[in-house]
């Protein structure tokens, strides 16, 4: 990693979501209060949290898809308006959203069109990214033609097609069976180092979002708010094997107490968590 | 890796597809030969007068001895139910499109569109008849046209606008433009609804145009054909005529679902898979 890891990708600053009232007597909803995190190049970064906490609405804050009510998101130093103009994002949601009436190299071929870029060189590069997700026999069938998995690998191709500054994941494994997730998270992960993306990831599973990351964000809800940022002190290359060693369930065990942590309300987090989360938050 | 096998290779799907057309339309051959024979048994045992119900034997007999005059009567038909149907999904795409386009017209045309679609449009067919003409195909053409048009309309406007808003927002993520998210999205997705509206635009143009004859045409149109024989008690050459009405409406409807297999490759392997 060296230098390149203290390159600041995305840097949010005091970022405040409310949503006004909908309907009669309710209350304007406070989904986001004063989150600031950056994060460097090449890290892959998990949120974590109950429903509600808003971290999805946090991660389409990063991406403009919704506009924060108060704070700033700055990518590459570029405000998120401009840097989703710069086409700098790539995401992938829990559903797939591939087009059915594309192959799946079309589906992949979708952002270069959007760009203007040749039809020779989309076929070069599309290629290129189903090799990377291991599509490249299925390039010329039809989404439906392919599992749940396989599909959610094609959304992952496309996200990465053009390059992005950051990946942005919404709950990309969600729907998927325990079994596949668990294999994903090893596709993720190869593709991951292999394409040495900077990745945000939005997920329920704690053993998934210690698995996958470098550092876990730990929001709490109501307000939606950071709670900890446990740093993931495993070996970056990380292998089947990594689920059953001691490290992995040390570090399950600290996001799982931050999390529970969270719930008691008054109840502070372990120690541990808690000290880690200074860490991360001053680091 | 997922255990997914890769599918048959195209060639061999063919072959399949081949004998799935032969299950299909086998029932319904045997269903509507069974059909014509009892008819026929039934009109010759009960003696059924023929301004009654010709049987099938005498319809052919009628259809072969006029075939002439009735091919005659069916080309000036078919040219008006053709063209209306051009003149009505034409409008109704194109008007379907720019409704689609903006909010405030969708707000304010679509309960006119849907409550006219519900209206007897085939209740005008004497007025078209003033307006346009008495004894010229395009006053026909006009009331298949607007029998056309509401339907087609109606379903591009829904195609248009029914996309999975996730679709949308991952368009906004890489930066689409209005008219890419058309092109790329909107469009595509409206086809399945346009091909809809089109097949049962190609049965409510014979019905107008036909129906319009009944008021006012030339002898030599399937419409007139139809009444004036009708008037006569000559049943089995109204009935010839019929058969070719029939034969034009399901003819045409074949024609549209075979632009559509051709036009959407996607959903036709997808439903010869399944």
């Amino acid at each position: 990693m060296g230098d390149v890891a203290t390159r600041t990708v995305v840097e949010i600053q005091g970022v405040s979501k409310i949503f006004a009232a909908s309907g009669q007597g309710a209350r304007p909803v406070e989904a986001l209060v004063g989150i600031d995190l950056s994060v460097a190049a090449g890290e892959f970064i998990s949120l974590i949290g109950p429903s509600g906490c808003g971290k999805s609405t946090l991660l389409r804050i990063v991406g403009d898809l919704t506009a924060p009510t108060s704070g700033t998101v700055k990518v590459n130093g570029k405000p998120a308006p401009q840097a989703r103009r710069d086409r700098d994002y790539g995401m992938v949601f829990q559903a797939p959203i591939l087009f059915d009436w594309r192959s799946v190299q079309g589906n992949v071929e979708l952002p270069l069109e959007i760009n203007g870029t040749a039809k020779a060189e989309r076929a070069r590069r599309a290629a290129e990214l189903l090799a990377l997700v291991e599509l490249s026999d299925f390039a010329h069938h039809y989404p439906w033609q392919l599992s749940g998995g396989m599909q959610q690998r094609a959304a992952i191709a496309r996200a990465l097609v053009l390059d992005p500054a950051i990946l942005l994941m919404d709950e990309p494994f969600g729907a998927l069976d325990e079994m596949t997730r668990e294999r994903m998270n090893m596709e993720l992960l190869k593709i991951w180092d292999r394409t040495q993306t900077t990745v945000l990831f939005v997920t329920h599973s704690i053993a998934e979002a210690v698995f996958l990351s470098t550092r876990v964000v730990v929001m709490s809800a109501r307000p939606g708010r950071i709670a900890a940022v446990v740093d993931i002190d495993l070996p970056r290359v990380r292998t089947v094997e990594t689920r059953e060693t001691e490290a992995y369930f040390h570090f399950v065990t600290v996001v799982r107490e931050a999390l529970r942590g969270d719930e008691g309300g008054q109840q502070p987090g372990s120690t541990d968590a808690r000290r880690v989360a200074a860490e991360g938050l001053s680091g | 890796m997922t255990s997914v096998a890769p599918p048959a290779q195209p060639g061999k799907r063919r072959g399949d597809g081949m004998r799935v057309r032969i299950r299909d339309w086998g029932p319904p051959v045997i269903l509507l030969t069974a059909f014509l024979v009892v008819w026929e048994i039934f009109v010759q045992a009960f003696h059924v007068k023929q301004f009654i119900l010709p049987g099938p034997i005498a319809i052919a007999v009628a259809w072969q001895t006029y075939l002439p005059e009735l091919l005659d009567a069916a080309g000036y038909t078919v040219l008006e139910i053709i063209g209306g149907m051009i003149i009505g999904a034409t409008a109704g795409i194109a008007i379907g499109a720019i409704t689609a386009r903006y909010r405030s017209m969708q707000d304010s045309l679509m309960p006119f569109a849907v409550a006219a679609s519900s209206v007897p449009i085939l209740a005008f067919a004497p007025l078209f008849n003033n307006w346009f003409g008495l004894d010229n195909q395009l006053s026909k053409a006009m009331i298949a046209a607007a029998l056309c048009f509401f339907p087609v309309m109606i379903n591009t406007v829904r195609g248009l606008t029914n996309v999975d808003p996730a679709a949308v927002e991952l368009l906004r993520s890489i930066a689409a433009s209005e008219t890419q998210v058309f092109r790329k999205l909107r469009v595509p997705n409206s086809l399945p609804y346009v091909f809809t509206a089109l097949r049962l635009a190609a049965t409510l143009a014979t019905i107008g145009a036909v129906v319009g004859e009944y008021f006012a045409a030339p002898r030599a149109s399937l419409g007139q054909y139809i009444a004036t024989y009708s008037a006569f008690l000559n049943f089995e050459r109204s009935w010839a005529a019929i058969v070719f009405a029939c034969a034009i409406g399901i003819g045409l409807y074949v024609l549209v679902s075979i632009t559509e297999w051709l036009a959407m490759p996607w959903a036709r392997s997808k439903r010869e898979w399944s």
